[in-house]
């Protein structure tokens, strides 16, 4: 791979992601950070092939009406207009929407707070951290079940507060096709957020003691050392945390599965599970392939402007 | 002399098999109890033939095991043979030559007198070329009415669905939900294909599934149709489980009064130890209209190119169909066989009825036979909406008359 | 050193303040929200089906069975092999270690590559490659198994340990590239001038001081391709089929009695091999902090 065929795309002023710009030795051309590049090599095979060969193929064929087998008959937006026109699609994108926000926030919250307190020199903090952890090990589909059980109105929560008492207590989400994305966000947050915790963790783990020692000199308080000083310096920390969850919250499927699916009637589906669904039980490919193109299309409508305001962005450090 | 022949013809296929014994790896998706126990009898019958059953087993049904069998296929490394749901859903396989032609095997030993009801080996025919064994038949026109609820609420069991309606406010007085139905789309739409049947007739019925007619889905026996689904709606109210056998379970131990549900729910009443005619009762097609829908499952062969495997296929194939298989098999199922020429005395009751349905002629083809799976789709997901929100019948019934008018 | 091994938060002062009280107080109530679910699975595990069917499910069991794990992981049948999830272990042993090894190795190049020695149009591919993690697996699998026929790999183990190294790659290659990037410039730049070349510097400066990232990377991967049931079963054959497999027919087998406690019973022992990775982690992931602190 030669500099001359990575087209004209000029070195980014500012890498898109990262916090300083590296720039080690000087650029003679063709050898430069020859290593550098040939380690690249599978990451290059893996982009080029893999995700931008299988998102064209995707996005060519949605374009057909394959139905069990890929094949090219076109039939121009047809399945973009039935898709949109599906009131299944339109209520699992707004679920997502609603799953997606709480998520993000509940989760960046939760995780760093839980992150924080156990930074701070507590008594048993490996206990801690392993049961805030431990849900991780577990697949969706386990926490689906075990979620299901819990919020079951007759064996669970509600059935335990009646018996304790309380016999008008209500808490049924799952029944309710009003709050029952709110169900599986609790045993969303119960899953994920302790990976996110330990990330934090790790961010929070490599902030310089004098930072810490400087504040105290200031006279800034702990949740004010937190807010305006700790939390920009771990900016990388979050943004790795942010793809985390944002990933896992577009490609939500297993959980919603195994704990609704989708129920009651088409009040918790999801947009992975329009796609699965439609690719493999109803065995209209095309259909299938018309929705994840849309997702892809918002993952690329959300990301490119972010990156835009990073490349553009103000200098940091 | 036609017999000698048949019998020549397969001992030939068998008899070519047994001298290289060939592993064959056997793709399906029956993994519960009964299931396995009735998938063994098969793994027996062709080990038998000198020939081993390698199992690859896929618990949860056709939606997970699809992509596997189809990615496998598409890989070119597929399995040896594999469960598919007949009808449409292999049509592209075939097409893609990806599947073998059975025919001569078909043709050898007639499978064209044995099967029965012929509709079965139709929806193994493409082109006229066989390409599937049909192994079983299951039936979705059944209603299971637990005699402990409507003891419990002083009534005798009804024998019809309007008896049922009628039966349902008493049933509520004392506590039991009248019909106990599973929150999800592919069992409300199998309780409206069964109600369906009962309410606007087989005539109605075939015309809008079969034929695709719009106009009668628009018509008034479908207005009707959606009324008592409405109605049953109403009925269902507190069952909040999503299993099917979770609400079978409700009917066992009279939580609830009926449950519209496949001759597959009797394995349920069999583990609880419930016995057919004495703590509950199966209504075929409602106790209105006797019929049956024969959906069921069959086994493919996918192309491979090595004489011994194909051989061990042919072997398979003419295993699966045997008698002495089909009655082992379909009695652990709790299914009905495909052939009309053996002995089926060992089954219970509600089998029996069936049998006699079958017997009688009195089948229609199955949903997988006549509607894509994307239009049965769009009707489930139909359905699962209608079924836990207030929308109207009126609405439901405009929207499936959409779904029809544009079926494929 | 010895320091740099303890958090870096302030230290609360008494033992009973109002802030210790709130402290412990927020985590214990934390630690019953996360620990609640597999107190329900440990307990239902344990129970016998009648007294699950009439019980709730918080209280614990009348009579101790083991019977359920047993079941789990010697007798539950998959089809017709009735031999639990001890069938499938060995497998899913055979393609974590490869594909732990393979993904972790390869995206934490990338990611010092990314870091430390950019060239024109790696943030491209980068950027992709993060666009790549949003992309529902589930599209993949037709493309993915073309690809693998063209290569000749599609049914082996290898071509299954591709496929979790291609899915694992965005979000480890996102770690290794961040963590890399806060490593201070300065060390980077006297090994240079030491003479020390792309690989020299990632063994002998960048790896040592690692340890935490590759712990979380290994947290993340150990879980996916450990609990993953679909890559598994679509890219290889039977006789390589993970435990998942086993596990998916215990806890998704549609018709028949749902035996709960069996159910819990096989979903605890699955997850058994990254609850041990995690907590033997934990303390590697201390250590990893203070082999971190050589660069203050």
């Amino acid at each position: 791979m030669s500099d001359s065929e990575m087209g004209s795309s000029p070195e980014p002023a500012e890498p898109f992601l990262s916090v300083r710009p590296k720039n080690p030795g000087k650029p003679s051309g063709l050898l430069r950070n020859m290593s550098a590049k040939l380690a690249s090599i599978p990451m290059i095979l893996t982009t080029m092939v893999v995700f931008v060969g299988g998102t064209i193929w995707t996005v060519v064929y949605s374009f057909t009406s394959s139905k069990l087998l890929p094949k090219l008959n076109f039939v121009g937006l047809d399945q973009y207009e039935r898709l949109w026109s599906t009131r299944r699609w339109l209520i699992s994108i707004e679920n997502l929407a609603i799953y997606g926000f709480f998520s993000m926030i509940f989760t960046l919250v939760i995780g760093f707070t839980l992150a924080a307190l156990l930074d701070r020199k507590i008594r048993g903090e490996n206990i801690f951290r392993t049961i805030f952890l431990y849900p991780f090990a577990l697949s969706f589909v386990v926490t689906g079940l075990a979620w299901q059980w819990i919020l079951n109105p007759d064996l669970g929560v509600q059935n335990v507060v009646r018996s304790m008492g309380w016999e008008s207590f209500t808490f049924n989400p799952l029944n309710d096709p009003d709050i029952v994305i709110y169900g599986i966000l609790i045993a969303g947050l119960w899953q994920g957020t302790g990976l996110i915790m330990v990330i934090m963790l790790a961010g929070l783990r490599g902030i310089d003691e004098e930072i810490w020692k400087a504040a105290r000199v200031d006279g800034i308080g702990t949740v004010k050392t937190y807010i305006r000083i700790v939390i920009p310096m771990m900016r990388p920390v979050f943004v790795t945390a942010l793809v985390l969850i944002a990933s896992g919250i577009i490609k939500i499927y297993d959980l919603v599965v195994a704990q609704t699916n989708g129920g009651p009637g088409i009040a918790s589906e999801v947009p992975a599970k329009y796609v699965i669904n439609y690719m493999f039980r109803a065995q209209n490919l095309g259909q299938g392939f018309a929705a994840s193109t849309m997702m892809l299309l918002s993952v690329i409508i959300i990301l490119i402007p972010w990156a835009y305001l990073e490349f553009g962005g103000k200098k940091r450090g | 002399m036609k017999k000698i022949t048949q019998l020549m013809a397969s001992a030939a296929f068998l008899g070519a098999t047994a001298v290289n014994a060939t592993e064959l790896e056997v793709t399906h998706w029956w993994t519960s109890g009964g299931e396995a126990a009735a998938v063994a009898e098969f793994a027996k019958a062709f080990d038998a033939t000198g020939n081993t059953w390698v199992d690859g087993a896929i618990a949860g049904s056709g939606g997970t095991a699809r992509p596997i069998i189809i990615s496998r296929i598409l890989g070119g490394d597929p399995m040896g043979a594999t469960q598919l749901n007949h009808g449409r859903q292999a049509e592209e396989l075939i097409e893609a030559g990806l599947m073998t032609d059975l025919t001569e095997l078909a043709e050898a030993q007639g499978w064209k007198d044995l099967v029965n009801p012929p509709s079965l080996l139709d929806a193994c025919t493409f082109e006229g070329r066989i390409y599937c064994v049909p192994v079983n038949i299951h039936s979705g026109q059944w209603i299971w009415l637990s005699h402990g609820a409507f003891e419990k609420a002083g009534l005798s069991v009804p024998a019809n669905w309007d008896e049922f309606v009628a039966a349902a406010p008493k049933l509520q007085e004392a506590g039991i939900t009248p019909l106990a139905m599973g929150q999800q789309g592919w069992q409300q739409n199998l309780a409206f294909g069964t109600i369906t049947i009962a309410i606007a007739g087989v005539d109605a019925w075939r015309e809008v599934s079969v034929n695709r007619n719009a106009d009668t889905a628009a018509g008034p026996e479908y207005t009707a149709v959606f009324e008592a689904v409405a109605n049953a709606r109403e009925l269902a109210k507190g069952s909040n489980v999503q299993d099917w056998n979770l609400a079978t379970n409700l009917v066992i131990t009279d939580q609830a009064g009926g449950q519209i549900m496949g001759d597959w729910a009797q394995g349920e009443f069999q583990v609880a130890g419930q016995v057919a005619g004495q703590d509950y009762t199966c209504l075929p097609g409602l106790g209105v209209n006797e019929v049956l829908d024969t959906g069921g499952d069959a086994f493919y062969f996918p192309v491979i190119d090595d004489a011994d495997t194909k051989a061990a296929q042919m072997a398979l194939a003419s295993t699966l169909i045997a008698p002495e298989t089909q009655v082992a098999f379909n009695l652990k199922k709790g299914s009905l066989p495909v052939r009309g020429d053996i002995d089926m005395s060992a089954a219970n009751d509600c089998m029996q009825k069936g049998l006699q349905i079958l017997a009688d002629g009195n089948v229609l083809p199955s949903g997988d036979m006549n509607l894509t799976a994307d239009t049965q789709t769009q009707i489930e997901d139909l359905m699962a909406e209608f079924w836990s929100s207030e929308m109207s019948a009126s609405d439901a019934q405009a929207r499936y008359v959409d779904i029809i008018a544009s079926a494929e | 050193m010895a320091e740099a091994l303890t958090p870096r938060g302030p230290k609360p002062r008494r033992r009973f303040s109002r802030t210790n009280i709130m402290l412990y107080g927020t985590l214990i109530v934390f630690a019953l929200y996360y620990a609640l679910p597999l107190y329900v699975m440990i307990v239902t595990s344990l129970k016998g089906m009648p007294e699950i069917r009439m019980g709730n499910i918080f209280s614990p069991p009348v009579e101790v069975t083991f019977q359920p794990w047993v079941k789990a992981w010697a007798e539950a049948c998959t089809g017709i092999n009735c031999e639990g999830l001890s069938r499938g272990f060995g497998n899913s042993v055979k393609i974590l270690i490869p594909s732990l090894i393979l993904s972790i190795a390869i995206a934490s190049v990338n990611g010092y590559a990314l870091a430390n020695w950019r060239f024109k149009g790696s943030e491209v591919f980068f950027t992709i490659l993060i666009i790549g993690a949003f992309i529902p697996y589930q599209v993949m699998l037709y493309p993915l198994v073309i690809i693998l026929r063209e290569l000749g790999l599609y049914g082996s183990v290898w071509g299954l340990v591709l496929v979790h190294t291609v899915f694992g790659m965005p979000i480890l290659t996102l770690l290794f590239r961040n963590y890399f990037t806060s490593v201070p410039e300065e060390l980077f730049k006297a090994a240079r001038v030491d003479g020390a070349g792309f690989w020299g510097i990632y063994f002998r400066i960048m790896l040592p001081m690692s340890l935490p990232i590759f712990v979380v990377a290994m947290i993340l991967q150990v879980t996916g391709i450990w609990n993953d049931f679909l890559f598994g079963v679509i890219y290889t054959k039977p006789a390589h089929y993970p435990m998942t497999v086993q596990l998916n027919n215990i806890v998704n087998s549609v018709q028949g009695v749902k035996e709960y406690n069996v159910n819990m019973a096989a979903t605890l022992l699955t997850g058994l091999v990254p609850l041990i990775i995690y907590f033997a982690s934990g303390k590697l992931f201390v250590r990893g902090i203070a082999a971190g602190a050589v660069k203050g």
